[in-house]
């Protein structure tokens, strides 16, 4: 039998020589992520802004329009009605009711489920997010993400020298500015969910860069005399199958989660399928060329013997 | 590399094993479990309230009205310790956080300075000294006093207020008669409520909002509500409540506490035997029946309120004196909300205010939908996973499924033990670990495959592709394994699951993925000693 390979066992494809359109482009993109981020914005759910989700669902098809007037009518502010799955479920939204505390939160719920009655035949969520929680939420969600990146930061330079640290922490930093992005250019509801699928691309980004500056490291002791591009490359080429195979099973695997795993986890899952396609490209692209950028200490002996010896251990 | 010792084989052998045992009880349903001999493991996992349904609550403390109300009890010990004292004084009231009054002759100061340092009383010191601690600071500045309660009280006074509030919520929820609540104290001045599987998630969040604070109060007869309200004037020692139910009628009502609703003993729905309305009737304990007796006995004729929560429940007239310590409230009552005020009352009252800052709650349905949904997607995503490793590698390939499949059971069977909890997101992490997992051998095989290319043989390929894949294998995990580390240290609830899953998938995959599949791999070398590998 002959086996799959989708990556031809001795690649040569000039990976260096194209990163001056792959700086640009990444330069783009994580301009155009900041950029969008201060105009458009995220569209933050009730996590964060505070407010009200009501999941129903309803005996045959929802007629959304009919809702939509009926609870616009009840003067609760600014609600937001959609399909959510399927025909008969429906998500209601409602903005936390302004210079209101908690109690009046409660009691808005408390109308909905006057005014919807029997249209509602189970009342499948109910999440009411007071605004002294979700301003908790919002900082210790952006706390996560800077938390994760330095201490990354910290393991990498611990394991390697400051160069790989700094190259791997840039395309960290590229990969949640472009799936941050994403969510604005979409507007995808960004909830915790959102901050547990950053944190999942920043870990599965760092696992790529890692493997490539490890076969990085290793040709820096094999090879001392070999030009830097050139070995950048031999290293991107030598890790190419992998690469394409770890994500192949990752993207097939989350694949079936975005397509059968529920509304629920869409939004979740689409920003991790994002982020493992970003964070594949960024190993290769960004972290890569960056070392090429700050140069890296050849023939350091005391780091490379560093980087030997913890190998046995683990067994 | 190839070579295991024979205590590792075992070792190596007895942890797969177990971990096949632990997740066994997994694949049996619930009610057959109870036929599980003890000693057999029995343990499932445990469901996130995302997946079985129920409520999740966040309950915040009133710490301020609480300090509030410590200074409105101050006032009145002031002022009670300067009458004994003999002390005239005026301006006594609540400043910037402390009471405060001015004694009127300066030779005075020091007798009351003296007599309200007496009110002081010791508080155990906070954590750091542990050294007992006085509860007030009284400092005279000419010929006013002022009277502040310390930082250690205020902080004895929240913890006392939290435990207490945690006892009386839970005797509200038990009164629901829900399994495995869970109530426990979240940061300084909050409470966390996770109640599963629950028929009226509603009736839990009328039983939490309430404080529940009730008495019996004379309705008074020094002029009527509406001539109060039209002259503004409120007779001294009386207040305007109004009424719980549409229309709001206002009543004047005596401060003064006839009974306390503390003096309850016992609370129960019922039906009023004429008109057949629920109602709720309750009975006082000995002192409060006598109280409530001598009061009603001095007052025939006059209504009195029931008051809960500063609302006036009703007024009924009385008619005659009430002597044998039992009543019964009627109001506009619906059996519902007679059965709740009564589980309320037999509950007793929070010491404080409490409001609900954070409220989920996931009915049975859509928990089902989303077990059901995350059940075919981690089948499904398995099979192509299995499908593009075995396409890929061959015998090899096969021999990785099969640590996958290991490393799944490794993964259910810890989360069992642990009684972790497995929540929706968890079960992304899991599908996802399902995708990671295999990384390791892809790394060690794609190692392989180069070291054949290079001209190796088998045994000595395998060997250098397993010892060349250990480094980039730990330092890619490791850093996923901090980012979990940080998840389930910043995550609440469901987000947390996904930390957990993740965390122990990493762990368990390192553990399948590079030991165990190293070992099999071993003995197919030593029992078929290939010529050459296809990989």
């Amino acid at each position: 039998m002959r086996l799959l390979k989708l990556i031809p066992d001795d690649t040569h494809i000039p990976f260096v020589k194209w990163r001056h359109i792959a700086v640009s482009l990444s330069l783009v993109v994580v301009i155009a992520s900041t950029v969008l981020l201060f105009t458009r914005g995220l569209n933050f759910g009730i996590d964060f802004t505070g407010g009200i989700l009501i999941e129903i669902s309803t005996d045959g098809p929802a007629d959304i329009a009919e809702l939509r007037s009926d609870l616009g009518g009840l003067g609760l502010g600014e609600i937001q009605i959609q399909e959510f799955g399927q025909a008969d479920d429906v998500l209601i939204r409602v903005q936390a009711p302004e210079d209101g505390d908690e109690r009046a939160s409660q009691r808005v719920v408390d109308t909905i489920r006057a005014e919807l009655g029997d249209r509602a035949v189970e009342y499948r969520r109910v999440e009411v997010v007071g605004p002294q929680v979700s301003g908790e939420l919002v900082q210790d969600g952006i706390l996560a993400v800077v938390i994760s990146v330095v201490l990354m930061l910290i393991y990498i330079w611990f394991r390697f020298e400051w160069q790989f640290a700094l190259g791997s922490v840039i395309s960290l930093v590229h990969d949640v500015m472009a799936t941050i992005g994403i969510f604005c250019i979409l507007q995808l509801e960004f909830s915790l969910a959102s901050i547990a699928a950053l944190l999942t691309i920043v870990g599965y980004s760092m696992n790529d860069t890692v493997i490539v500056y490890d076969r990085i490291r290793e040709n820096l002791r094999k090879y001392k005399k070999m030009d830097l591009g050139d070995l950048l490359d031999l290293s991107i080429n030598q890790t190419l199958s992998r690469t394409v195979m770890t994500s192949g099973t990752t993207l097939l695997a989350l694949a079936a989660l975005f397509i059968f795993g529920g509304a629920v986890l869409r939004d979740f899952t689409f920003a991790m399928i994002f982020g493992i396609f970003i964070g594949t490209y960024s190993s290769i692209f960004v972290g890569a060329p960056v070392l090429l950028a700050i140069g890296v200490t050849r023939d350091s002996s005391g780091a490379a013997e560093k980087g030997s010896k913890e190998k046995t251990a683990g067994a | 590399m190839l070579y295991f010792e024979r205590w590792k084989v075992i070792l190596i052998c007895l942890l797969c094993f177990a971990g096949l045992a632990y997740s066994m009880p997994n694949f049996v349903p619930r009610d057959k479990l109870e036929n599980v001999p003890g000693w057999l493991p029995n343990k499932q996992i445990n469901l996130g309230l995302d997946l079985r349904g129920g409520s999740y609550m966040l309950l915040g403390l009133d710490t301020a009205g609480l300090e509030q109300s410590r200074l409105q009890d101050l006032v009145n010990e002031v002022r009670n310790t300067l009458r004994d004292a003999r002390v005239p004084y005026t301006g006594l009231g609540i400043q910037g956080g402390m009471v405060a009054v001015s004694v009127t002759r300066a030779e005075d100061v020091e007798t009351a300075r003296k007599a309200i340092d007496g009110l002081a009383t010791t508080v155990s010191g906070n954590m750091f000294s542990g050294v007992p601690e006085r509860d007030l600071i009284v400092r005279a500045t000419g010929q006013r006093i002022e009277v502040a309660v310390t930082e250690a009280a205020k902080l004895a006074q929240l913890q006392a207020a939290v435990e207490q509030s945690i006892e009386i919520v839970r005797r509200r929820i038990d009164e629901l008669g829900t399994t495995e609540p869970v109530i426990q104290r979240q940061g300084a001045d909050r409470i966390l409520v996770q109640v599963p599987g629950l028929e009226n998630p509603q009736q839990l969040k009328e039983l939490l909002g309430r404080t529940a604070r009730m008495n019996f109060r004379l309705v008074s007869n020094a002029m009527s509500a509406q001539q109060a309200i039209a002259t503004r004037t409120v007779p001294a020692g009386t207040e305007i409540l109004y009424s719980s139910d549409e229309p709001r009628v206002p009543y004047l009502v005596e401060r003064r506490i006839m009974v306390g609703g503390d003096r309850l003993r016992d609370a129960s729905p019922g039906f009023d035997q004429r008109t057949g309305e629920p109602v709720v009737n309750f009975r006082f304990d000995n002192i409060g029946g006598r109280q409530f007796g001598d009061v009603t006995r001095e007052n025939v004729g006059r209504p009195f309120a029931i008051v809960l929560d500063n609302e006036v429940i009703s007024a009924p007239r009385i008619n005659e004196p009430i002597t044998g310590g039992q009543g019964q409230i009627s109001g506009s009552f619906t059996v519902q909300s007679a059965t709740n005020l009564a589980i309320l009352l037999r509950s007793g009252a929070l010491p404080v205010d409490i409001t609900i800052l954070e409220e989920r709650t996931v009915g049975p349905g859509l928990g089902a939908d989303s077990i059901a949904a995350g059940e075919i997607a981690a089948l499904i995503g398995a099979t192509a996973v299995v499908v593009f490793m075995i396409a890929s590698y061959g015998f090899f390939g096969v021999l990785a499924v099969a640590a996958l499949a290991l490393n799944v059971l490794m993964l259910f069977a810890i989360l069992s033990v642990l009684q972790a909890t497995l929540t929706l997101p968890g079960i992304a992490g899991i599908v996802l670990t399902i995708g990671m997992a295999v990384d390791a051998n892809v790394l060690i095989y794609e190692r392989i495959r180069e070291e054949t290319l290079q001209g190796k043989g088998p045994i000595q390929a395998i060997e250098t592709g397993y010892n060349k894949a250990l480094s980039s294998i730990l330092d890619a995990n490791i850093t996923t394994l901090i980012s979990a580390a940080i998840l389930f240290q910043l995550g609440t609830g469901p987000v947390r699951g996904f930390a957990v899953t993740l965390a122990i998938g990493i762990i368990t995959s390192v553990f399948t993925a590079y030991t165990v599949n190293r070992l099999m791999i071993s003995v197919w070398l030593r029992r078929r000693r290939p010529k050459a590998i296809v990989l």
